[in-house]
């Protein structure tokens, strides 16, 4: 039985929905499976949605429709039966990352914690398919989940003033990728020289919310020769 | 292309925005857009642009600019000094501008953010379909990467000499002197993780504005209000969302805000009083009052409904012989 999903009000155009209290496979996949029917249902009518680990915020122009309208179109989305084969739309994607002390400063102090090798850390890293849970924080920065607890970390005390673009990063059971430079929290262990936010390209973003995300490591100078920086 | 307005001194902090950049929170961009966008629909529409049109949003002021183009502008928002050639000019009206013409803001008197609009708008390379600058993002704006103006910028803009002079009436202007602002909520999201006493207070209690304001959010301070979650699973958050940290202060989220968080949130404030919020000064008063979301639809049909109907009122258009005689009456 699919678990209780509720609509609440969020604003005066804009309703949300929650799909369960922690975020899992099945529910990312309802998100997504949601997310493009309501699209359809509601088309003009509707201006945004926001996906996320286990919500999906549907914002809709009041001047076209209210509601009551979109509360039934958000009912008919959830009891169309989702498509086996519509995960298969999910992409899986598979970015590059040169893990290193060079450029995962975070590496050593992580393994140590973990009471790993550094090695360990890098294997485990690349061993799980994540899925992309979220899209926020800036654009381009996927939340994907979930690591393996052996190599979760904590937020850094002292979040860095700045964190470069590409550094592929982990916090509690989350990995990530920095689509461009920022303040940041999270523990580094490599970078990755696939721009994760490019506006000139179509799509900006090579991974949307729902697609699986998978991490293969690459040398320093393979990394270089893709227009990666040090 | 050459003519424009080209900027002589960008003010404290000018920005390129149209109505917002929507459809695209899925990969994290927030909507940008005008802070106050009355204001900034009064200015278009005096300039017989779509209301969407790409205009400056001026906050604090400073802003000084030279035409090198004949054409029509006019500004609306925050009470600000404003001249051309050094002459007094009204706000809330258009006025025709001539190549050379020195168009000059000084600081804000009551209200904070002006609105700067030129007929036809100003023509601004769209990124993910919308011109609006969002400096956090890196994004939008005259060269698509969200930096606010800079003197020497050039503001292109076609050739657009005044046909007539329009004045928004008295009585639809907004007035910004007491600095306080009363905000419809539209309850929803963690209500019902807020205590009755908690929801009490908050709306009975008066809120000042913080200087850790911006376009991102406001922040208030006053009595705190606490739910009973520390955090919640990072989900979308829209316009006008009331978020509550752990210290029980507000946080109105606004144009720039992230797209997705994890504070709990009381439900949002109707867009329509916005506005009113983003014109205020730090220290200025906030109170709450709680509407049903039916009211709420209801408020914006009227809004809109009475923004339609409202007729600009056509000045004396001695500044153009062969126009004189006509009594033009502004449609909208």
């Amino acid at each position: 039985m699919a678990p209780q999903r509720t609509i609440s009000i969020a604003g005066e155009n804009a309703l949300i929905v929650y799909f369960g209290d922690t975020p899992s496979e099945a529910i990312a996949a309802e998100i997504a499976a949601t997310a493009s029917q309501l699209r359809i249902i509601l088309d003009d009518t509707l201006v945004d949605l926001v996906p996320s680990y286990a919500s999906l915020l549907v914002i809709y122009d009041p001047f076209k429709t209210d509601h009551h309208a979109v509360r039934k179109a958000i009912r008919k989305a959830l009891n169309t039966p989702i498509d086996p084969d519509s995960n298969q739309s999910a992409s899986l994607v598979t970015l590059p990352v040169y893990y290193s002390i060079e450029s995962g400063p975070d590496l050593q102090s992580l393994a140590d914690n973990a009471g790993l090798t550094i090695e360990d850390v890098i294997t485990i890293h690349q061993q799980s398919e994540y899925r992309v849970y979220a899209i926020g924080f800036a654009p381009g920065f996927a939340y994907l989940g979930e690591l393996d607890p052996r190599i979760a970390a904590p937020r850094l005390a002292t979040p860095r003033q700045k964190v470069p673009r590409g550094a592929v990063a982990i916090a509690d059971r989350q990995t990530a990728v920095y689509p461009a430079e920022s303040p940041g929290g999270w523990n580094l262990i490599g970078l990755c020289p696939q721009l994760m936010f490019d506006p000139s390209l179509e799509p900006s973003t090579p991974v949307q919310v729902g697609d699986r995300v998978r991490f293969k490591a690459i040398d320093r100078e393979t990394y270089l020769d893709m227009g990666g920086l040090l | 292309m050459s003519s424009g307005l080209k900027v002589l001194q960008p003010g404290i902090f000018s920005l390129i925005e149209d109505a917002g950049r929507f459809g695209h929170h899925g990969i994290g961009l927030t909507s940008g857009g005008p802070m106050d966008p009355q204001a900034f629909q009064w200015a278009n529409r005096l300039c017989g642009n779509p209301l969407s049109a790409a205009a400056i949003e001026i906050t604090v002021g400073g802003l000084i600019l030279e035409a090198t183009v004949d054409t029509t502008i006019a500004i609306t928002g925050a009470t600000v000094p404003f001249s051309i050639n050094r002459q007094t000019r009204e706000l809330w009206q258009s006025h025709p501008l001539k190549v050379g013409d020195r168009i000059e803001l000084g600081f804000a008197l009551s209200g904070s953010r002006s609105y700067l609009a030129v007929a036809g708008g100003f023509t601004i390379k769209p990124i993910f379909n919308s011109a609006a600058t969002v400096t956090r993002e890196a994004l939008g704006g005259l060269h698509c990467d969200g930096t606010a103006l800079q003197a020497g910028d050039l503001l292109p803009c076609s050739v657009n000499p005044a046909r007539q002079q329009l004045r928004v009436p008295e009585n639809q202007r907004p007035d910004y002197a007491d600095n306080s602002a009363l905000l419809r909520v539209i309850l929803g999201y963690q209500q019902q993780a807020f205590s009755t006493v908690s929801q009490q207070r908050f709306f009975s209690s008066e809120y000042r504005v913080t200087e850790s304001s911006d376009r991102m959010g406001f922040r208030l301070k006053g009595p705190a209000i606490q739910s009973t979650l520390d955090g919640i699973l990072s989900e979308g958050i829209c316009l006008g969302a009331i978020q509550v940290p752990a210290d029980g202060q507000p946080i109105i989220l606004l144009n720039d805000r992230q797209t997705i968080g994890g504070y709990p949130k009381l439900g949002s404030v109707l867009s329509l009083d916005l506005g009113k919020l983003a014109q205020l000064l730090p220290g200025g008063s906030v109170r709450f009052e709680a509407i049903s979301i039916e009211q709420a639809h209801n408020a914006l049909l009227l809004s809109q409904q009475r923004f339609n109907d409202a007729v600009l009122e056509t000045l004396t258009t001695d500044f153009d012989d062969d126009e004189k005689d006509e009594k033009g009456e502004e449609g909208g």
